[in-house]
């Protein structure tokens, strides 16, 4: 029982090294934090790690691309000219009519990466960058864009966060999408220099006084850059550059950036950077995301203090590095303290993805590429149906739950979302989602499988709570679950005789049938509960 | 995030996103829909309560066949009730009841309780699960289906639900399982059709809004949270809720609470109905009849110990229930059916109790029953072995096709078309069928959809009722591999509703889907063909 006592004790918890124990309860939280749900090979494997050992693992993020999305859409409904089926579209020719069908591929193809997410948090921090620097493929709308987007903050994800900042900067879909290309000299468009400041590094809290005129030398400094729609990449144009002398409030020191002319104008960018990294509510800002994300939403002045503060000073001792910030959260007392688990309501993404992983569903492989596209674009859109859509969030600022007072992740969850949650578990285990002859189904025999002793319900039944939920279950509760597995019989035995004539004979289907309708039906309750909404 | 119009969003199955060749099942989009509002016509008002024994009862320990005394004591000798203890009924002299069922007496002796004797089924299969699974989905011995009967029952009754439920015309669960597991009984075509108050502290929740405490942490906040969106997103809670405090109970009969779990659980039916729910199905369940060891007292006389207890719990709660209904006028409506998985074995084992059997009794009680014993005593031979049993006298799946067609008013076909087959129907129940085909017709109205269909489950054909725009529209069958076999509608229609039938003699039995395009909108729905 988690009492009074341990929410005091989370206040004062900070950065220092954990040294508590490392158990199954705590590589769980360690992995749904860094990963979408804790799957059980995943527990194994960490489970054989120290904690420290375990989070540099999952810190260690892959330096090779992903290949890359194929044309998953020559089917008839529309054809690509120049890609045939099952190779990338990546590089062109851009297509406007294929505007639709390549976007598709895409978040499908996002969806995809997460499904089958390596052991490292690359997936979730790729995507935290992506509601961080929020953009909408629905207003840049060229899906090559998107996938280039995708793919530096991809690469930056923990590199350094001054230098991502610089390529969120010059990249094409961001001087889309917040009209750095239409900034000019004569007629300056000061979208992209107000975001710069207010959603991506400052942030809009009480220690953040850049004023408006600071916006508006900003886009001064910012003029002049162009997307070359050729090849992809961004450059600038000196003609279009305001290159007079750029002059900031007191917050900036009453700093100026003095104008230059030709190409070394493309050079104020840096100085503008150098200018707002100066400032320290940068590192708090992005550590107060970084928390909200990873952590949970409510960040009293003790969290401000012992946490925020420390690891902002560790972002900015590391020059702004990525890896030493989480690597401090990851392995700290205030991460692992018992008052912070399980307190993350699910976001659509982690609901789903965590659900097809922890549940341990097979989908296609590339062989089949078609259905594989198929299934992960479902998982896409069911996420999108609950208000989550990859790479179109609802504006600039990203997701609300990510930045709306007082609600936060509760957003997530409401009369229209909870529900659907539960269908789609549902549909999962009493139906499938079928495409052509492969299916997209929970097997809730294999999800018993993946335990010791599923012939016991009482293991069964705690290996699933403890599998699926954060928080234990009253002992009313799980004997209201076993009733369901025994269906009203009183017997223990009964199920283990089921289980074990099923494991003997497992070709026969009314056996197989005894033993999977009564695991369905078991399961569908367990993940109908308000607790496997946490995470 | 948009706001959201509370009572629109909150239907418990909103958009199914269940595909089916890129096709959702049910589309998003907003459909037309076929017009339910204020049609006039007699509902069905009839209540079907089942009381399920989990376990398997000694039915001859319940029913005791006295001509066959002797023999029996011979089978049974270390279980046997004194035949001075049997209960005598009025009228019948060669056969009695369990002597703890005095209250099921009285009422068998006033005409409210119906026995059927040596129920069960061909070639009997002796595990619980399997069993229990044959009796809720009314399948053979050797069959496996995954709907229920009572499910199929609904699904022919609402072909549109979930859509667009709750609804003017049945703003109420279709089906509750108060305090009992979930069992496939429920579980119809597509979807359960019944709501299980699952939770053993949500039914009191829903009546009290009290929730067990969650810890006092941020998961713990966030617990409550995410408790309380998923109370006000139920769609029938406040109609449940709304029922229990406007229902109360009349009868005194009621035993204290907590010392019988089969009358609270009926208690809160009564209360239900009498608060004005229109839920057709009422499922509660009492355990424990799995008496292999210790079934009689083994010091107290056989006629108490474990049974005793139950079917004085049971024989209590009947009655109380019974009483109340008629106190509270709702006796004419009401009946209800009790059902085990089977019998127990005739000759009983050393654990002074009874291993798993075959045929046994079941009971219907209510006013409308015509009362009295159907069928014979089981014949127990002299020289009965330890794995003999009693052979089936009447198959359950006739007392359910007799439920359905007298109770529940339903033609013939589609009696058979639940239940998957033909069975005989038995002369048990009074004709109390207020409720027209062509009032049932217009019921299946009910929710929201631009197509339907009936019946489902199907036999030999099924109507395709749909709405047109006046536009194109295209109506597909695919078979279960999702393969197209038919287009039955392919042209430009009217605008109003139209009908098509789709005949099916020569397909295969499976699920089948109907798919409906009108312009942009599309449809897929499930069907079954069960024979």
């Amino acid at each position: 029982m988690i009492t009074e006592t341990l929410q005091a004790t989370r206040t004062q918890s900070g950065l220092s090294e954990y040294t508590g124990s490392w158990g199954l309860a705590e590589v769980r939280h360690l992995l749904r934090r860094t990963m979408f749900g804790a799957a059980q090979a995943d527990i194994t494997y960490f489970s054989q790690k120290t904690m420290s050992q375990a989070v540099d693992e999952l810190l260690s993020v892959s330096s090779t691309a992903p290949s890359p999305p194929v044309n998953n859409y020559n089917n008839g409904r529309v054809t690509d000219p120049d890609i045939s089926f099952g190779d990338t579209w990546v590089n062109g020719p851009d297509n406007a009519a294929l505007y639709g069908a390549r976007t598709n591929s895409l978040k499908a193809w996002w969806a995809g990466l997460m499904i089958n997410q390596d052991r490292s948090i690359l997936e979730k921090l790729t995507l935290f960058w992506h509601n961080h620097f929020s953009t909408e493929i629905t207003v840049y709308r060229d899906p090559i864009y998107g996938y280039n987007h995708l793919a530096m903050l991809r690469a930056n994800a923990m590199g350094n966060f001054k230098s991502l900042v610089k390529s969120v900067t010059l990249d094409p879909a961001m001087l889309n999408y917040l009209n750095g290309q239409r900034n000019t000299k004569n007629a300056p468009d000061e979208n992209y220099a107000r975001e710069l400041q207010e959603l991506f590094t400052l942030g809009k809290g009480p220690d953040s006084q850049y004023t408006e005129e600071d916006v508006r030398q900003a886009a001064k400094v910012l003029t002049g850059w162009r997307i070359n729609r050729t090849n992809y990449t961004s450059y600038f144009l000196p003609n279009q550059h305001d290159s007079g002398d750029k002059t900031f409030s007191s917050f900036y020191g009453d700093q100026v950036i003095n104008g230059q002319a030709g190409a070394d104008g493309a050079n104020e960018l840096d100085s503008l950077l150098d200018m707002i990294f100066a400032e320290e509510e940068v590192a708090k800002y992005v550590c107060r995301r970084l928390y909200r994300w990873f952590v949970y939403y409510d960040i009293d002045s003790g969290v401000e203090t012992d946490v925020i503060e420390p690891l902002a000073q560790i972002f900015r001792n590391a020059n702004y590095n990525i890896k030493p910030v989480l690597e401090a959260l990851f392995k700290s007392e205030h991460f692992f303290d018992v008052a912070n688990r399980g307190c993350v309501i699910k976001s659509p993404i982690d609901y789903i993805m965590g659900l097809i992983r922890q549940t341990d569903i097979v989908l296609p492989d590339s062989s089949k590429l078609e259905e594989q596209y198929y299934f992960w674009q479902i998982a896409y859109q069911v996420c999108a149906g609950q208000q989550q859509n990859l790479l179109d969030p609802p504006n600039v600022s990203g997701w609300p739950a990510y930045y709306q007072i007082p609600q936060f992740h509760e957003i997530w969850v409401n009369t229209d979302t909870l529900p659907n949650r539960n269908q789609i578990s549902d549909i999962l285990i009493i139906a499938e989602v079928k495409y052509k002859n492969e299916t997209m189904k929970i097997d809730a025999i294999r999800v018993a499988e993946l335990f010791d002793n599923p012939g016991s319900p009482t293991a069964l039944i705690n290996d699933w709570v403890n599998y699926f939920y954060t928080l234990d279950v009253s002992s009313d509760q799980k004997e209201y679950m076993k009733s369901l597995l025994l269906s009203g019989q009183t017997k223990d035995s009964y199920w283990t005789d089921a289980w074990d004539a099923y494991q003997a004979d497992p070709t026969n289907q009314v056996k197989r049938d005894t033993v999977r309708l009564r695991l369905m039906s078991l399961l569908k309750y367990v993940l109908n509960l308000a607790e496997h909404q946490l995470s | 995030m948009k706001r959201r119009d509370f009572l629109r969003t909150s239907a418990p199955f909103t958009v199914l996103p269940f595909m089916m060749n890129g096709t959702p099942l049910t589309a998003l989009g907003n459909p037309k829909i076929m017009n339910t509002l204020s049609r006039a016509f007699v509902n069905t008002d009839h209540v079907l309560v089942l009381i399920q024994m989990n376990g398997g009862n000694d039915g001859l320990n319940t029913v005791i066949p006295v001509d066959q005394y002797s023999n029996l004591s011979k089978a049974r000798s270390n279980i046997m009730i004194p035949i001075s203890k049997v209960l005598v009924l009025d009228g019948v002299d060669d056969t009695g009841l369990h002597p703890a069922m005095t209250h099921m007496r009285g009422m068998f002796d006033n005409g409210k309780l119906q026995i059927v004797q040596n129920v069960g089924y061909p070639n009997p299969n002796y595990s619980h699960f399997r069993s229990t699974d044959i009796w809720n989905t009314a399948s053979d011995s050797d069959e496996v289906l995954y709907s229920g009967w009572i499910g199929r029952y609904l699904s022919n009754e609402f072909p549109n639900f979930p859509d667009g439920f709750p609804n003017s015309d049945m703003p109420d669960p279709l089906a509750l399982q108060v305090g009992s597991v979930v069992s496939t009984v429920c579980q119809g075509v597509s979807v359960n059709m019944g709501m299980a108050i699952s939770n053993p502290t949500a039914y009191y929740a829903l009546l009290t809004g009290n929730y067990t405490s969650s810890p006092s942490t941020h998961a713990g906040k966030e617990l409550d949270y995410v408790r309380l969106v998923a109370e006000q997103s139920n769609a029938y809670g406040q109609a449940v809720k709304t029922a229990g405090e406007k229902g109360a109970n009349k009868s005194s009969k009621y035993p204290t609470e907590g010392t019988n779990r089969l009358a609270d659980q009926l208690k809160i039916v009564a209360q239900l109905i009498s608060g004005g729910l229109k839920t057709r199905i009422y499922v509660v369940n009492i355990n424990g009849f799995d008496t292999h060891a210790n079934q009689v007292d083994a010091t107290g006389g056989t006629e108490n110990g474990s049974h005793a207890t139950l079917l004085g719990w049971l024989s209590e709660a009947i009655d109380a229930f019974q009483d109340d209904l008629e106190q509270l006028g709702l006796d004419d409506r009401v009946m209800g059916m009790t059902y085990s998985e089977f019998g127990r074995r005739i000759v009983s084992n050393f654990s002074l109790g009874t291993d798993h059997g075959a045929a046994a009794p079941m009971f219907l009680f209510g006013k409308n029953v015509k009362g009295g014993i159907k069928g014979s005593n089981p014949s127990i031979s002299s020289t009965v072995t330890v794995n003999d049993n009693l052979p089936m006298e009447f198959d359950f799946r006739s007392v359910y096709a007799t439920l359905l067609k007298d109770w529940f008013c339903l033609e013939d076909t589609e009696v058979n078309s639940v239940m998957t087959k033909t069975h005989q129907q038995l002369d048990l129940l009074e004709d109390t069928c207020n409720t027209s085909s062509a009032q049932r017709a217009e019921l299946r109205k009910s929710g929201n959809a631009s197509v339907m269909n009936y019946p489902n489950p199907f036999v030999d054909q099924t109507t395709i009722r749909y709405e047109s725009d006046g536009g194109h529209i295209l109506i597909q069958i695919f078979n279960p591999q999702a393969q197209l076999i038919q287009t039955l509608v392919d042209d430009f229609i009217p605008e109003g509703e139209h009908e098509v039938i789709m005949d099916a003699t020569n397909l295969a039995k499976g699920t089948y889907y109907y798919r409906y395009q009108r312009g942009s909108y599309s449809q897929t729905k499930p069907m079954i063909k069960v024979r």
